[in-house]
């Protein structure tokens, strides 16, 4: 027998943690739903869009009466919930309907305030809240002519707006000087009255409401100084109450809001409760993205996975009224512990804010050009110490250059052809017929359905923005910490940290010890974990063939068609006549169809079938060439320049270091692929200052060069030190290598990770920190004993044969 | 299904846990994957993505995820997790002790392209 699950609201948290629960427990619960309003689930934030002529009422439902039907929900939809019998465990609907509950959900959402002023309850007095009052409001805009909203907040504005566009005549009242005072400090206020003044709104500032005027209806609105303006409809917007009083005559119990535990649980454990009803740890929310976490969380706990906690949200604000683009975050005003960072360009009206705490971000206002707000959101959640960046953070993001991108694209004024992912062709015009037709609402959603922004991730923020304009708002909540996939809810650093102090060594024992939800992982973990067992355990440590990815299986690149590419290492960039003809003879031999000079300094052979792998390497091993670990998450390429053995201008050998450096570290294994450079001088013609790490030559020795990117995002070394001898190059180039094996996490690449954990970080551990350097370094070198031999002859030897050959052949 | 469809084509050991192997045929290969708990199971070695071998991907559970583009497919039925769409064919597959016998003639669902 089923247990029975009874939902009180039929909004948008009560709704959303039915829709996860679903997704993990499809057969637990019998599933009721009350709801007080007559319809399905609809998405309320687009309540503005409607009220502004952009939407209509079907196309913001989000799941239709169809669907209870299809999940096997009853839905009791129109029926308020007046009572719950806690002993005899059941709820009692207005009228008189009732339902047995196993668990109960409390999603009941809020009210808005009405100010308890004279006249609050004539005749087109309305708060702005549900589909009814959407429908009054277009109702009266068709009759009448004046409309006053009290309050300048993030609603309020929505509401004058939209009924300012539905032909009416507004006047917004609001009690303080500046508008959206919680969310905006005073220039980005001013420069938004003026922008809506410029559309046509009017404003009374520093207004308060006194009473409201009328006989049937409302006439007129009397404000404490004695004005009076006309009015033929009054929108309250002056704050929202968790809507409590069922949970406290239930005798649960309550403060602002229902209070709950971090899994979302009241004080009657049979009871939970999700949504703007609640108060966790003190806080109340008003805002989607926090709700849709705890839904997640709170469908855990009902299915009985009992893992994953609640652990509050970081909030950011953006306002839905076309043309005007703003975002706030976090605590923007500061305080004596915290300075500002300001840009303000009034001519293109553009302003933005930082507030920093210890050079960590505290709170951001942006107005006017908000493309880089989720960066500095993301900045602010991880806390990252923005110290080396500092200088021209304001600037955003796109400075940084990434491929051309960047603040070009705006996409409200893009083409529904414009094409937005470039690695999957996705155009505009299919994002937003796949956030419509498929109900999508975060970014991790977009990315499923439709690819774009899944693959090199340059396009994040274009996708964001559309997701923003058709959904209304960015629910893309990366929690503060992530976890490794939707297998655990560890994060990288925790599943590091137990592989060491629980000295873990294959991947089945982390996944045991960690309680994995899925028995065996998924293409995502299994080689994270895979990676971090072996740098952490070089020598002890259980290589898991099966959780790498096929490249690093078979040692080789595989292709479109299946066949795959084989690249031999040219060490430090450099070749002979015998390398070149050993090249020449197995290209001809094996009717190598496409020979490639590629963008690393060596050559590779394209179109090889998997069978002829084996052969393949035992005629290069016997030419002497080794495998280039192309394929691999691994030391890639060491490029270098002719240096001082010819260049007029070379300084040092570099490609002595380049090779020297090559030798040292193929082989290792790393988080993300690694790349390097040695330039002899610093016309850097080996391009070392877009490696991960770099060595530019210079007359008095050797520039060491760390955290460059020449991929997706382009970006620049940071200059760590400059050295005197090719012995403490080698030192810190180990040494840097070992710090990013045991610090980064799987997948990310130096310069991410420069990024977020700081070059003040990296000069610590590596420059003032002589000893712990050296201790870095030689932990690099012990684990190279066990990982210096070449694949391809083991292979080429036997190893792994059932990998190259069918099991069978038939016909 | 007749019985003289099925042919023998190895023992389980021939395959890895959580790994396949294919059977190469003119017609086109098929993939035979081995889950951690040795069921086994055969599917068209071809994504019906953009035609990515199936047998080179990663395994986890009744899933291989593909090598190209990192679509998941169903082992037991050859369809494509949500949000993907499409499938693949299967075959059926029988276990005799340690001995695997394939049939040739794929299951009914997924065309067989
Ligand atoms: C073969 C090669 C192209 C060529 O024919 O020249 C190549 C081929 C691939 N690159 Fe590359 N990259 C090649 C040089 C580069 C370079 C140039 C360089 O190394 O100086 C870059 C920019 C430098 C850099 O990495 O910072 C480069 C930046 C990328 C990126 C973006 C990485 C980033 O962090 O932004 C990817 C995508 C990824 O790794 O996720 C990528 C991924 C790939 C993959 C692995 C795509 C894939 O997943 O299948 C391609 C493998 C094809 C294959 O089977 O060989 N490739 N790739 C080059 C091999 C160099 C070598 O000798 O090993
Ligand atoms: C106009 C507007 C614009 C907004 N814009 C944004 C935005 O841009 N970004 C953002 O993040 N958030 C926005 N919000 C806020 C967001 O809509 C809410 O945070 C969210 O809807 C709250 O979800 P909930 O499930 O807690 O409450 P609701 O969605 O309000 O759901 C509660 C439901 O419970 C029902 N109910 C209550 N009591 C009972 C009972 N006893 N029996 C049966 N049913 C009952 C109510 O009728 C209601 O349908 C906006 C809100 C409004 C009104
Ligand atoms: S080789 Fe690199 S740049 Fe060229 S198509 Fe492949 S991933 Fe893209
Ligand atoms: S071919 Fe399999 S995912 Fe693209």
């Amino acid at each position: 027998m089923k247990e029975k699950l009874v939902l009180i609201g039929n909004g948008m948290a009560g709704v959303r943690t039915i829709e996860e629960l679903l997704k993990i427990a499809p057969d637990k619960y019998e599933i009721t739903v009350f709801g007080a309003e007559p319809y399905g689930n609809y998405n309320r934030i687009m309540l503005s869009p409607v009220l502004a002529g952009d939407k209509t009422i079907d196309e913001i439902m989000i799941n239709d009466l169809q669907w209870y039907q299809d999940n096997g929900i009853t839905l009791h939809a129109g029926k308020e919930v007046v009572s719950i019998d806690r002993k005899e465990r059941k709820v009692i609907a207005d009228d008189g309907t009732e339902a047995e509950y196993d668990r109960l959900l409390l999603a009941t959402g809020s009210n808005p305030f009405i100010l308890p002023v004279p006249g609050n309850d004539l005749d087109g007095v309305i708060g702005f809240r549900d589909i009814q009052d959407v429908e009054s409001m277009l109702e009266a805009a068709r009759k009448h002519k004046h409309a006053v909203v009290i309050g300048g907040g993030l609603l309020g504005l929505e509401a004058a707006n939209g009924l300012m566009l539905q032909g009416m005549s507004v006047t917004v009242i609001h009690l303080m000087d500046t508008l959206m005072e919680r969310q905006l400090d005073e220039p980005a206020a001013k420069m938004l009255q003026k922008e809506l003044e410029d559309k046509g709104l009017h404003f009374l500032m520093g207004a308060e409401t006194e009473a409201i005027i009328g006989h049937d209806r409302v006439e007129k609105v009397r404000l404490k100084d004695g004005t009076e303006i006309y009015a033929d409809l009054v929108v309250m917007a002056v704050g929202i109450r968790p809507n409590i009083e069922l949970a406290k005559k239930a005798g649960i119990h309550v403060e602002r809001g229902i209070v709950v535990n971090d899994t979302l649980q009241t004080f009657d454990p049979r009871i939970y409760a999700v949504g703007e009803c609640v108060q966790h740890r003190g806080q109340t929310y008003g805002l989607v993205a926090p709700l849709f976490e705890m839904a997640k969380v709170c469908a855990n706990h009902l299915a009985m996975m009992g893992i994953g906690r609640y652990e509050g949200s970081v909030t950011s604000t953006k306002l839905k009224v076309t043309g005007i683009d703003l975002f706030s975050a976090g605590d923007f005003i500061g305080d004596e512990n915290t300075e500002e960072l300001v840009f303000q360009d009034a001519a293109r009206g553009v302003y933005r804010k930082l507030v920093l705490e210890n050079n960590r971000i505290k709170g951001v206002v942006m107005y006017g050009d908000t493309i880089d707000g989720s960066w500095y959101f993301d900045l602010m959640r991880d806390g990252t110490d923005i110290t080396d960046f500092r200088e021209s953070i304001l600037f955003g993001q796109a400075h940084l250059g990434d491929s051309g991108h960047g603040e070009a694209n705006r996409v409200a004024n893009m083409d529904d052809s414009a094409e937005i992912c470039g690695c999957n062709g996705v155009c505009k015009g299919d994002i937003i017929k796949a956030i419509t037709d498929k109900k999508l609402f975060t970014l991790e959603e977009v990315r499923a359905h439709t690819k774009a922004s899944s693959s090199c991730g340059s396009c994040t923020g274009l996708v964001e923005a559309i997701l923003a304009s058709t959904v209304g708002g960015d629910y893309s909540v990366a929690p503060h910490l992530k976890p490794v996939c939707g297998c655990t809810d560890k994060t990288h650093d925790e599943v590091k940290a137990a592989i060491r102090d629980l000295e873990l060594k294959s991947v089945r024992e982390v996944m045991d010890k960690l309680e994995w939800k899925n028995e065996d992982g998924c293409a995502k973990c299994r080689p994270a974990l895979n990676y971090y067992v072996i740098a952490t355990w070089p020598k002890e440590g259980l290589d898991d063939y099966q959780s790498r990815f096929i490249n690093e299986r078979v040692h080789a690149n595989i292709q479109k068609d299946g066949t795959y590419s084989v690249i031999p290492r040219m060490w430090g960039g450099g070749t002979t006549p015998d390398e070149l003809r050993a090249i020449a003879d197995v290209a001809e031999k094996f009717n190598v169809r496409t020979v490639h000079v590629t963008g690393g300094q060596r050559i590779a052979l394209y179109g090889l079938k998997k069978e002829q792998l084996p052969v393949v390497w035992k005629e290069f091993n016997k030419r002497g060439m080794v495998s280039g670990h192309a394929y691999g998450k691994a030391l890639r390429t060491v490029k270098t320049c002719v240096g001082k053995e010819w260049c007029r201008f070379g300084t040092q050998d570099s490609t002595h270091i380049g090779i020297e450096l090559e030798k040292m570290t193929w082989g290792s294994w790393t988080p993300h692929k690694f790349k390097m450079a040695a330039s002899g001088c610093p016309r850097n013609c080996a391009e070392a200052t877009i490696k991960d790490f770099g060595v530019v030559c210079v007359d008095s020795g050797y520039e060491l060069h760390i955290g460059g990117n020449g991929g997706i995002k382009v970006r620049a070394t940071d200059l760590l030190c400059t050295v005197k001898t090719e012995e403490e190059v080698l030192e810190y180039c180990a040494a840097f290598m070992q710090l990013y094996r045991e610090d980064a996490h799987y997948l990310e690449r130096t310069a991410p990770w420069v990024e977020r954990v700081g070059l003040t970080y990296i000069k610590e551990r590596l420059i003032d920190d002589e000893e712990g350097r050296k201790e870095l370094a030689e932990r690099f070198r012990y684990s190279q004993q066990f990982a210096q031999d070449d694949p391809w002859a083991e292979r080429a030897e036997g190893a792994d044969a059932h990998e190259f050959t069918p099991i069978k052949k038939v016909g | 299904m007749t019985d003289h469809d099925w042919i023998e084509i190895g023992v389980l050991d021939d395959i890895p846990r959580l790994g396949a192997r294919i059977v190469e045929r003119s017609e086109g290969d098929i993939a035979v994957f081995r889950t951690a708990d040795d069921e086994v199971f055969a599917v068209r070695d071809k994504c019906p993505h953009k035609g990515g071998p199936l047998s080179q991907g990663i395994v986890s559970g009744k899933v291989v995820t593909c090598p190209l583009h990192n679509w998941n497919i169903q082992l037991d039925n050859g369809e494509a997790v949500a949000p993907d769409e499409g499938c693949a064919a299967t075959y059926p597959v029988r276990l005799e002790g340690d001995r695997i016998f394939l049939s040739l003639t794929p299951n009914e669902g997924c065309p067989n392209t």
